[in-house]
């Protein structure tokens, strides 16, 4: 490494000219972070021949004060506190063009509550940056006093389940099928069928929003008419997810307010809305008593690879603190991307009240959520009954399980699909309270129930056999330990 | 028809074996238990009414078995059904709830429709028995 | 359907039932014995206890029974769901609440007990004070103890004849009750003193007829209460010189005839007074330099001290006694 010390005399420090981001101040390897501070770390692939500390240290400037040259005009602030600091470089397994940089800032540099203001300082500006390969932003950690700025999820886990009463299980969900074309009479049918063959909730897709084969109002007015219908033949409370998303907050008001008048228990919004919507919404959603769902629509033009981008465990941080109270998390055996411990790092970081570091499931930071309230994670896209032992394994009862396919393509009919799942799942929870190993007896506990249940008899004949095993592209650096098994 | 409020409402009545065994994962978990009751089946009812207290530092169910049926003896038309609370911090709320009884006919819910302006409409679930009776008259063996 | 989890432990014994064509079963006591993991518990009751070799030897007596009972029951040559309800008589301080503890863990390694914890109350957790309070007081009380062992400590205060006023005579009932009709789900070990424990059966039949074993606990002699003092020393880094071993072993003499003895009780109290009479002793003579073996050693003058010793005075008493048995 070459010589990194800052220069720290003024007038050398800030005579005309170009310096290294090390010399400037950006790179301090004793720097200790404060209790205040926020941290952030990033996979750094430096182009060639740069040094790593040069990098790093340039990462740190250009997600905070630096430009690329020295500015008199820094003398007129308090500079030191302002700039990024760079204090940590930690080397990857297996790889010698890459490593982790932690980034420490101080909270000053933000504004509360805020996520809008966030994102942009951190990275707004430095993914372009030449000298930088390519960039991911890992992980970052919240002190309490930022956490505290934020509202948090309107409705959370606890709240929902007590709105629902619904305890101890899992949650079933479903999006409707076909994802574009249906009519509002016609969509608001595989509502009324899914939920009353025993879902507790279905789903618009991300983009239904409000085409001309479908207006947005009739979609409301319909799946409203399928929900009363199916709460009165089961007794139970049961919703769907109304996507309010549009083109402006004015239409996304309006919508949202129907919603709400049609006596919606729960809107949903995509992510492309962008984190100003999604506060607002979230606002929203808290003083009209409604839940709100988020789909991560777009998420893995950013998310996906693991050399460049921005981790989907930072995004559910930042959505955590935005405010929603549901979020597609991943699946693991299901179509769409999702390494296992990349998945259950997510999960934990929506879900718990403080996370440990767990290198082991991609958690760099601890982080204390200082009481905000916790998201539920949604699994969707892919998944069958015929996994429900592997569902209820890896995620426990706080998820909502997403069965679109699944119940609607079912045989015998879309009630009869959704009645499968339930029954799957209901056995399944029984079985695992009794003390059962669901792992290994899963198939055999599922083909019980089936005996008795013929729609889940059905299902299991349809789609057993169906599983999605592709190579992940986001896997997790780290070298397992042994265990036992 | 039969209402599927609880975690095992989709599957057979539960045996009090089966019960015995929700029970033991319960206390194992060092959830409190408490049982109650209600002949107003609608799912905005939130409050049924409370069989004696939770019941806290239980280690076998016995004692929780010997409750319900004493609610089953007192309640036979009634819904029953078996709460546990957590108490760790950041949880505070029912873990677990499942129903232990039902009467012998579930009559149901009928839709109310208020038609409003535009195409909207208010709605209200109205269980039939709660319409037809005051409360502890509304269900009845072979009604 | 999967079986449901019962109080005997599962056991592959397909044969024991005679299956067709079979030669006749044996049982391998020694090997039952040792797969319930009840020599492990006995081993344990005598490290912790000094002495009480006739509790001990019932203890394992019971334990033989009840073994060869469950064996029995494996085999269809059952005699019935045997009565394990108990009762302690002796002195205060003779290892009662220790052994109905064992006693739990050995019933639950034989099966009959689901859980084996030991719930411990006297008559004030069972019976109310007003009424109605009694009834679901002693119904919270028992709801705790299922699946383990309710030990009733001078269970005789139940029974309070000459106040019309009491209410203990519904626990009474209510604890028959259970004690007969639920004897899957508890156990009930009354413990107390001798003779009150006798009156308390005679006007209780019912009550009397529900026990199955009768353990006497004897005092402790002096050697063992010498022994025991020597233990709780050892545990606190103690030692008596001789001159002071001599003056506790006649200090043991007396105090046993005193009233409110209790045992090794009493000897950790006694203790306890000489400690501080020691660490009184070294404070005053604090100018010169102390060593360990100052720190650590009791002398006569630490034991002597007592007004147990002043033989004037025949009312004195040391007080013993912690606010409950008179």
């Amino acid at each position: 490494m070459s010589d990194a010390t800052p220069i720290k005399d003024p007038k050398e420090r800030y005579r005309a000219g170009v310096l290294k981001y090390a010399k400037m101040g950006y790179w301090d390897g004793d720097y200790e972070p404060k209790p205040t501070d926020l941290l952030a770390v990033f996979r750094v692939t430096p182009q060639e021949g740069v040094d790593w500390v040069e990098a790093a240290a340039a990462v740190a400037g250009e997600s905070s004060t630096a430009t690329w040259t020295v500015v008199w005009t820094d003398r007129l602030t308090a500079a030191e506190n302002y700039r990024g600091k760079a204090y940590k470089i930690e080397p990857i397994p297996g790889r010698d063009d890459q490593f982790f940089a932690y980034i420490a800032y101080d909270i000053e540099l933000f504004e509360p509550g805020s996520i809008a203001n966030l994102t942009a300082s951190i990275i707004g500006n430095v993914f372009g940056f030449k000298p930088v390969k390519s960039l991911r932003l890992e992980d970052m950690y919240f002190p309490p006093a930022y956490v505290k700025t934020f509202d948090g999820p309107p409705t959370g886990i606890i709240v929902e389940r007590e709105r629902l009463d619904k305890f101890g299980r899992p949650l079933l969900g479903a999006t409707i099928k076909p994802k574009l074309g249906l009519s509002g009479k016609n969509y608001g049918r595989v509502v009324y069928e899914a939920l009353r063959g025993g879902l507790d909730f279905t789903k618009d897709d991300e983009n239904i929003n409000s085409q001309s084969f479908q207006h947005w109002r009739d979609r409301f007015l319909y799946c409203m008419e399928g929900v009363n219908k199916a709460q009165a033949a089961s007794g139970e409370v049961k919703g769907h997810y109304l996507n309010v998303t549009a083109a402006t907050m004015e239409d996304m008001y309006e919508r949202a307010e129907f919603a709400k008048e049609l006596g919606s228990n729960i809107i949903m919004l995509d992510l492309v809305i962008g984190w100003t919507a999604i506060q607002s919404m979230s606002k929203w959603a808290q003083r009209n008593d409604v839940m709100l769902h988020m789909h991560r629509a777009g998420h893995s033009t950013y998310t996906r690879q693991k050399d460049h981008g921005v981790s989907f465990r930072v995004i559910s941080k930042w959505l955590r603190l935005a405010g929603v109270d549901h979020l597609h998390a991943g699946t693991v055996v299901g179509k769409l991307e999702g390494d296992r411990n990349s998945v259950l790092g997510f999960y934990d970081v929506l879900r718990e009240g403080r996370n440990e570091v767990n290198r082991e499931h991609g958690l760099f930071f601890e982080q204390d959520w200082v009481g905000l309230r916790k998201v539920m994670p949604v699994a969707s896209g892919g998944i069958h009954a015929g996994q429900m032992h592997q569902l209820l394994d890896l995620f426990g009862d706080d998820v909502v399980l997403q069965f679109g396919g699944g119940t609607i393509g079912h045989p015998e009919g879309i009630a009869a699909g959704a009645t499968a799942n339930r029954v799957a799942l209901e056995t399944m929870v029984k079985a695992r309270n009794e003390g059962r190993d669901i792992l290994m007896e899963g198939p055999r506990i599922l083909a019980d129930a089936a005996k008795w249940c013929r729609p889940l008899r059905a299902a299991l004949d349809t789609w057993g056999e169906v599983t999605f095993d592709y190579a992940s592209t986001d896997t997790l650096d780290v070298v397992p330990t042994p265990t036992s098994l | 028809m039969r209402i599927t409020q609880g975690a095992f409402s989709f599957l057979p009545d539960l045996t009090d074996d089966e019960i015995r065994l929700q029970l033991e994962y319960c206390l194992s978990n060092g959830w409190a238990v408490s049982v109650e009751h209600t002949d107003d089946p609608h799912p905005r009812n939130t409050y049924w009414d409370m069989w004696g207290h939770p019941m806290f530092d239980l280690r076998d169910p016995a004692g929780i078995m010997t409750e319900l049926a004493e609610c089953r003896l007192a309640n036979p038309e009634s819904y029953i059904r078996i709460n546990a609370f957590d108490s760790t911090h950041g949880v505070e709320s029912i873990a677990l709830s499942f129903i232990a009884g039902r009467p012998s006919a579930e009559p149901g819910f009928r839709l109310d429709r208020t038609e409003t302006a535009g195409r909207t409409q208010r709605y209200s679930l109205v269980p039939y028995a709660v319409d037809k009776s005051p409360a502890g008259e509304r269900y009845r063996a072979g009604v | 359907m999967e079986e449901p989890t019962n109080t005997r432990p599962e056991r592959d014994d397909d044969a024991a039932s005679g299956a067709a064509g079979t030669e006749p079963v044996t049982i391998d006591l020694a090997r039952e014995y040792e797969e319930a993991g009840i020599a492990e518990v006995l081993d344990a009751l005598d490290r912790e206890l000094v002495g009480l070799q006739p509790v001990k030897r019932r203890v394992r007596e019971i334990a033989a029974l009840l073994l060869v009972e469950q064996v029995r029951e494996r085999m269809g040559l059952s005699a019935g769901a045997p009565s394990l309800h108990m009762c302690f008589t002796g002195n205060p301080g003779t290892g009662k609440t220790t052994v109905a503890m064992r006693m739990a863990e050995i019933l639950h390694r034989l099966g009959y007990c689901r859980k084996g914890h030991v719930v411990a109350v006297t008559r004030d957790d069972l019976v109310g004070q007003y009424i109605g309070h009694t009834a679901p007081k002693t119904k919270e009380v028992l709801k705790k103890a299922m699946g383990g062992v309710l030990f009733i400590d001078e269970a005789y205060y139940l029974h309070r004849p000459e106040n019309e006023k009491d209410y203990g005579q519904e626990a009474i009932e209510i604890l028959l009750q259970v004690m007969e009709n639920q004897r899957d789900d508890l156990v009930v070990i009354l413990a107390g003193y001798k003779d009150r424990m006798d009156k308390f059966f005679a006007s209780n039949p019912g009550m009397s007829s529900r026990i199955a074993h009768h353990v006497e606990f004897p005092d402790y002699s002096d050697t063992e209460l010498f022994e025991i003092a020597e233990i709780m020393l050892a545990e606190w880094h103690y030692r008596f010189d001789e001159a002071a071993a001599a003056a506790f072993r006649e200090y043991l003499a007396v105090r046993r005839e005193r009233p409110h003895f209790a045992n090794a009780r009493s000897v950790r109290n006694a203790l306890d007074r000489i400690r501080l009479r020691q660490a009184l002793r070294l404070f005053e003579e604090r100018g010169r330099q102390l060593t360990a073996d100052d720190l650590v050693t009791v002398c006569e003058s630490d034991v002597r001290a007592s007004r147990l010793f002043d033989v004037d005075d025949d009312e004195t008493t040391e007080d013993d006694s912690e606010g409950g048995t008179p």
